[in-house]
């Protein structure tokens, strides 16, 4: 049985996973990126950004200063009896000093900081239940440079696709070099303003890898990124070849007056983590496993 | 072209730099972001004297992780912040302190490249994100000023040795990697927009 002290456990270790290192399909596109560079800033860059996971790896510590606000996706089994929510701001409070992660949360309008990443609504965590008889946490650590350029548009049905490759386009000429580009992008089509925004977010959490299972959809994908790769804002917004590491679309029916489109803009360091917590005491990291 | 350079940073050291070119640093470092700017110039309309000397200074736009090690401070993490955010106080802050350098990533608008032009700083890119590199260039922290406003937003005091690799984007002749950068961006636009089937 997973007691409440297991729950901060686990999320210290996930939040020192998760900003420590990168989940591999976004390493994986970096060298990519990297060997794609002809000329001399970007590469530079490139090379800049690939020492420094290297360095973090072995240091355990942090790949950038900015560790984020953190964003957590939990599935509960039906019947969990623990307060996991409880569980995971003791541990965001743990983490901080521990890992550490920069104390970054702080009042909206007096700006006063905590110093340990808790207040209200922060972290803030997105509830499932149902599913297996495994307590499912995933987080990212979004940082700001990255999440300020994000955007929401609410367009008119009529404006369709086009409208909605138009958007895409104009928050990446807006967000230039910054968010920390090569960026990664988020996209959500649908839904109402609100589950909109949380769409865009949630796509990042899909591998770069993967393309969406519909497959019109899975072909917008690609189509867009190709497309704003020409555009050559480059590796910080310095020029090159790769501007965008890759870009996800995810969607929810919305209303027949409706065509919400969000972009949710991700920094190189698109950083996430799992972990599955078994009733027997096991801990998976599905993120992290095998690197 | 690599250069190294030395902080106090003389102005004629700073009218030498091109943009493209690569610096490594040494010496004193500053950081400061978003409350710095504020409150150095909300000290300056009362009159009252700031805790350190930004005069030549290199000014890095940071919010570092730091470790408190004993009496002292280690640097955990210190990588750039998006330098646009200070891009309306940016100005000011260079006419009235006169920095030699500033250190930060994504650059700056019009108004900062006039007043790097005018009073002799730089605009130096590191790259961002790529925190535990830049932190491998501070050997050692010499205090922190306006602890107060919080660990990202103080002045943190860094002894800096071979830091880098670091570009000149913003040069004193006016010239901006970023505004090239945006022009070819331009360039290119119709032919991502003619690719996604935008007129």
């Amino acid at each position: 049985m997973v007691s409440e002290t297991d729950i901060q456990d686990a999320v210290v270790e996930l939040l020192r996973k998760t900003v420590v290192k990168l989940p591999s399909d976004v390493e994986k596109a970096l060298e990519r990126a990297s060997d794609a560079e002809v000329d001399e800033v970007p590469k530079m860059q490139l090379k800049a950004i690939m020492d420094n996971i290297k360095l973090a790896g072995e240091g355990n510590t942090p790949m950038c200063q900015d560790t984020g606000v953190t964003i957590f996706y939990v599935t509960l089994p039906r019947n969990c009896g623990i307060d996991v929510e409880r569980g995971i701001i003791e541990g965001v409070r743990r983490a901080t000093p521990e890992v550490p992660l920069r104390p970054n949360a702080v009042h909206p309008i007096t700006r006063k900081n905590p110093g340990d990443n808790v207040g209200d609504g922060m972290p803030y965590i997105n509830w499932k239940v149902g599913g297996d008889d495994f307590i499912e946490i995933t987080v990212m650590t979004k940082g700001a440079g990255s999440e300020n350029m994000s955007q929401l548009a609410m367009l008119t049905p009529s404006q369709g696709v086009k409208g909605i490759k138009e958007f895409v386009l104009s928050t990446v000429l807006r967000a230039g070099g910054n968010p920390c580009p090569p960026m990664v992008l988020g996209v959500g089509i649908g839904g109402s303003s609100d589950i909109c925004m949380k769409l865009a977010k949630q796509a990042l959490l899909r591998p770069l890898s993967e393309r969406h299972k519909d497959p019109e959809v899975a072909k917008l994908e690609t189509e867009l990124l190709e497309a704003l790769n020409l555009l050559g804002i480059g590796p910080m917004g310095l020029g090159g070849k790769t501007t965008v590491l890759g870009l996800n679309i995810e969607y929810a029916y919305c209303h027949t007056a409706s065509l919400p489109v969000a972009v949710n803009v991700q920094c190189w360091a698109a950083r996430r983590g799992t972990v599955r917590m078994h009733p027997d005491g096991r801990l998976e990291f599905p993120v992290h496993e095998g690197g | 072209m690599t250069k190294r350079l030395k902080t106090p940073l003389s102005e004629s050291d700073v009218r030498s730099l091109n943009v493209g070119e690569t610096i490594y640093l040494d010496g004193t470092i500053y950081t400061g972001r978003d409350e710095v700017h504020i409150h150095a110039l909300e000290y300056l309309e009362k009159g009252k004297d700031l805790p350190v000397d930004f005069a030549r200074a290199a000014l890095f736009h940071c919010g570092p992780i730091m470790r408190k090690v004993g009496e002292g401070w280690e640097v955990v993490a210190a990588g750039p912040t998006t330098s646009s955010r200070m891009n309306s106080l940016e100005p000011q802050f260079i006419e009235k302190f006169r920095p030699g350098a500033i250190i930060g990533k994504g650059g700056m608008s019009q108004p900062t490249i006039d007043a790097m032009k005018e009073y002799g700083c730089v605009y130096l890119a590191i790259t961002g994100g790529a925190a535990v590199l830049a932190a491998r260039g501070i050997k050692s922290v010499s205090g922190v000023e306006w602890y107060e406003l919080g660990m990202p937003e103080a002045v943190w005091i860094l002894n800096a040795e071979d830091f880098g690799p670091l570009t000149v984007g913003i040069d004193t002749h006016g010239r901006s990697l970023y505004a090239d950068v945006n022009s070819k961006v331009k360039e290119n636009e119709p032919a991502v927009r003619e690719r996604l089937g935008l007129k």
